[in-house]
């Protein structure tokens, strides 16, 4: 990226002798919707409090519009921040909760009340202002964090999982709402997640981070349908995992349970004999041949489970299982537990792990 | 269930009793005055009392003063353990606690002999230096009540995500404490500066070894030397602190309330 909004350079974070952030280096271009997205544990919070300037890198930088910010205090850095717990303070109104970064920074009370009503109007809660947070709901509530958040017109926004501790039917609708509010003020915005819905549906780029690092960023469309490691394909969506064997590596060919798959030009510097993984995304994968898919393995169907308008079907291929869904259809039954089948799959799908 | 019911409404009256007999008789006995019928003279010489008022008013201003000092020495402690220290909890507790174990009569005898007029610090030379000894006394006093109080109340409030969202607003230390966790916990700190109040307009070892104009010594020494005021006094003390308690409760009404704690 030629002039990177937000740069956070080698940056490493240890508790004691336990490192959280290993050398985690990201540039994010102004206007730009990053998330990161991750397992408990993986650091990707204690990554955003270094931004915020919560936490302080045991190494590396942070920079901000090309201003080094690393050893800048949090009230200093005008970062908005939303907060998983919403953090509106209880003694104050809804408009002086929006209000406060305004008071603290001093400006003119007419100029503040009129962009607490502007905010108020974004979040399109225009007559919640005299509201205390205790009267509010918890979609509510966050919506006035952000409005708080974004009411000192700050250069870059945080969001630390502002969905999490909200019902599934509000969080979609936030969800959507966050998105278009985001695009409509161009705010540079870095969301941590540990929802991949929420991450994929959101997002201009990922950082998926792994045991503090980063094990892959890209666009949602890269991340969910080229993974370039095993976590990131197993944690971004349902996938199916198979191991075989390489039984010619110059044509791509791979055994698994006796028979035989093309993977051609998938295999980089693998030899023959060398054990590989491969995974195969559900929807990738049809019950019995198909037009179009080149690929095809014999199995015996272990599982069905009925959803309604789905039916997920599980086959085990030798050692393997392979789950994937079919449409439900009123004139053809689901298969039988136990029924020998045949999957077929186009190669082009497969994802070969290293 | 009749029989549980019973023994619970048993155990009720006998402490309504225990508490209460004791009080209404030494009212009784404040308003036997007059000869032969009841009155509220005792009431009126006491109140009419120049002491009494002096004391009463010298023991006011130095309860006020010490409320002062215990919230600017225990809130941002309090707020500061809960934030950053949380390790130290244990031994700040400790510390706390360590006035309901030591007498007042072991600080006050450490005071004569740290604060003498003999002294590097000569607090003892002056009547202001005494009264400003007295006032750290008794904050010292205080503590378990008014530290437990305050805690009490941050433990109510997500203090580090309120001070965290203050911060990243732009907000300093002073506006989050003024701002963000005073109002937040304010019904905590009244409830622990009125339990100041009431120890400290009762109290007699410090006031009295200090030869302070107090409202513990008077009471004392009325007690000694008079037969119906005393008995008076302990129910105007009664009434104070009682006061002082429904206070508390009124103000707990107008807490600050959280979306988890909508009641």
């Amino acid at each position: 990226m030629a002039d990177p909004f937000l740069s956070i350079q080698n940056v490493k974070k240890s508790f004691g002798n336990v490192a959280v952030v290993k050398d985690f280096n990201l540039d994010v271009g102004a206007g730009e919707f990053v998330s990161f997205l991750g397992p408990s544990g993986c650091g990707k919070t204690t990554m955003l409090r270094i931004v915020a300037g919560f936490e302080e890198p045991s190494a590396g930088k942070v920079m901000i519009g090309g201003k080094d910010v690393t050893g800048l205090k949090p009230n200093q850095r005008n970062i908005g921040m939303v907060f998983q717990a919403y953090a509106l303070f209880p003694n104050l109104t809804v408009a002086q909760n929006i209000g406060f970064g305004l008071k603290v920074a001093g400006m003119p009370k007419a100029e503040a009340q009129a962009r607490v009503a502007e905010m108020l109007n974004i979040i399109k809660l225009p007559d919640f202002g005299d509201r205390y947070p205790y009267q509010l709901s918890g979609g509510q509530q966050q919506r006035i964090a952000l409005a708080r958040a974004l009411a000192p017109k700050p250069k870059l926004l945080l969001l630390d999982e502002p969905l999490s501790a909200l019902d599934a039917k509000v969080r979609i609708s936030l969800r959507e709402e966050i998105r278009s509010i985001q695009k409509k003020l161009g705010i540079t915005t870095i969301f941590v997640t540990h929802d991949q819905e929420e991450a994929l549906s959101m997002s201009d780029r990922i950082v998926v981070m792994n045991e503090g690092r980063a094990d892959q960023t890209g666009t949602p469309f890269e991340i969910y349908n080229r993974p370039s490691t095993k976590f990131v394909a197993n944690f971004v969506g349902t996938l199916n995992v198979l191991e075989g064997t390489i039984s010619d590596a110059a044509s791509g060919t791979v055994k698994i349970n006796a028979e035989e798959i093309g993977l051609k030009g998938k295999l980089n510097g693998s030899k023959s004999g060398d054990t590989l993984s491969f995974a195969l995304r559900p929807e990738a994968i049809a019950l019995g041949r198909k037009a179009g898919n080149d690929s095809s393995l014999t199995g015996q169907i272990a599982d069905v489970h009925f959803l309604g308008s789905v039916i997920r079907v599980r086959v085990g291929i030798g050692p393997n299982m392979v789950s994937l869904d079919t449409f439900n259809s009123p004139n053809s039954p689901p298969p039988a537990v136990g029924e020998k089948t045949e999957i077929s799959f186009s190669s082009g799908d497969v994802l070969v792990l290293h | 269930m009749k029989t549980g019911r019973f023994w619970a409404w048993l155990v009720f009256a006998l402490g309504t009793a225990y508490f209460f007999i004791p009080l209404i008789a030494t009212f009784e006995f404040s308003l036997r005055m007059r000869r032969g019928e009841y009155s509220f003279d005792a009431y009126r010489v006491v109140l009419g009392d120049a002491r009494f008022q002096e004391t009463f008013a010298y023991s006011v201003t130095v309860a006020v003063f010490t409320i002062i000092l215990g919230v600017l020495l225990v809130v941002p402690t309090a707020y500061w353990i809960r934030l950053r220290m949380p390790q130290l909890r244990p031994i700040v507790e400790f510390i706390t606690l360590l006035p309901l174990v030591i007498p007042a009569i072991v600080i006050v005898f450490g005071y004569i002999r740290m604060y003498g007029s003999n002294s590097p610090l000569p607090f003892l030379g002056s009547a202001r230096g005494t009264d400003a000894l007295l006032v750290i006394g008794y904050a010292t006093l205080a503590l378990p009540y008014m530290y437990r109080a305050v805690d009490t109340g941050l433990r109510t409030i997500d203090v580090r995500t309120l001070t965290e969202a203050a911060q990243i607003l732009g907000a300093g230390w002073i506006t989050i404490i003024a701002r963000v966790i005073l109002p937040n916990v304010l019904i905590a700190v009244l409830s622990g500066a009125f339990l100041t109040f009431a120890i400290v307009i009762g109290e007699f070892t410090l006031a009295s070894l200090l030869n302070r104009p107090a409202f513990g010594p008077y009471l004392q020494n009325i007690g000694a030397n008079r037969a119906y005021e005393p008995a008076a006094l302990a129910v105007i003390a009664f009434a104070i602190t009682w006061g002082c308690m429904s206070v508390i409760q009124v103000l707990a009404r107008f807490a600050p309330k959280s979306a988890n704690r909508p009641n």
